[in-house]
């Protein structure tokens, strides 16, 4: 992994969340960081090439658009880890996939414009792999709080 | 909701441009004034449509390179009760009841925790534990070993 700069750990641990809304953002930001409009900017476009920063921008909570996320689960036969893999991630509906040590080995969120996209989607796993899909939907959010400092 | 915001949601999800004036090219891309997106964007974040806008970091990229989700058989009449507590630990960054999946899956509470090493994750999963008591019959952490996909929301356009 790429070292982080100190302007990288300030862009980490200051901008997880209340990027303006305003005309030039990108520079009200910069002005509060004491760097300039252009160092952000490129700094950015470095974290995002290099995987640091997954994504910048808006983060959507579907649910309050009429749809749904759910945490869904598949017991991958080892020999065809990879091939899942693909046929899981190729829908648009995954929005995160993680492989994890469980007989459950592979865990992904499915995000759907509508209630009804999630057991579409469920169906097409099943069919595509030929494996079951465990869903585990939210019943209570007990508390939600994404937002990690850099710790390298 | 409606069909510009829609439009508003397909352009941004995949994250904002990266240019001085980002909400005008934005407007540029789907025909209305940069104005307009940023009232809307507005709208959309105070309605909690939109969550937050920033940096979405790659955990292991950044030094929490023990990523576990803690899984918990919690007595259904104190599931409730304990869960905001578990919620409210401050390393716990997502915690959700969920149903179980007899008898493969005992687990009804989940509680995301993370850190520099699995040490540091077990120490935070005894905590929870602590907490729980004897409402608590089984439990599990299952550390992910590989990110294979992490694009997030993606709607058709």
């Amino acid at each position: 992994m790429p070292e982080l700069t100190a302007v990288d750990r300030q862009i980490i641990d200051n901008l997880q969340g209340e990027f303006p809304i305003c005309e030039r953002p990108y520079a009200e930001v910069a002005e509060r960081l004491g760097i300039t409009e252009n160092e952000l900017l490129q700094s950015l476009e470095r974290l995002l090439a290099d995987k640091v920063l997954t994504r910048f921008g808006p983060m959507y909570q579907i649910e309050r658009m009429g749809g749904a996320f759910v945490l869904a689960a598949l017991a991958v036969p080892e020999t065809r880890y990879e091939e899942v893999t693909a046929l899981v991630n190729a829908l648009p509906q995954v929005a995160h996939n993680y492989r994890r040590e469980h007989a459950l080995n592979m865990w992904f969120v499915l995000a759907t414009e509508t209630q009804g996209g999630i057991a579409e989607a469920v169906a097409r796993i099943e069919r595509d792999t030929g494996l079951a899909v465990y869903a585990f939907p939210k019943e209570r959010e007990f508390f939600v709080e994404m937002k990690l400092e850099a710790r390298l | 909701m409606d069909e510009i915001d829609r439009a508003l949601i397909v352009a941004t999800q995949g994250g904002l441009p990266l240019v001085a004036r980002p909400y005008h090219t934005i407007g540029e891309q789907i025909g209305i004034a940069g104005e307009e997106v940023m009232r809307r964007m507005q709208a959309l974040l105070n309605g909690g449509i939109i969550r937050r806008i920033g940096a979405v970091p790659n955990h292991y990229a950044i030094g929490w390179t023990a990523n576990g989700m803690t899984v918990w058989d919690v007595a259904d009449d104190k599931v409730d009760e304990l869960g905001p507590l578990v919620g409210a630990l401050p390393f716990v960054t997502h915690s959700y009841r969920r149903p179980r999946a007899l008898p493969a899956w005992p687990y009804n509470l989940f509680a995301m925790v993370h850190g520099s090493s699995r040490e540091e994750c077990s120490a935070k999963a005894l905590e929870i534990r602590a907490l729980l008591g004897d409402a608590c019959r089984a439990n599990d952490i299952l550390y992910s070993t590989r990110i294979l996909k992490k694009t997030g929301l993606r709607i058709g356009a």
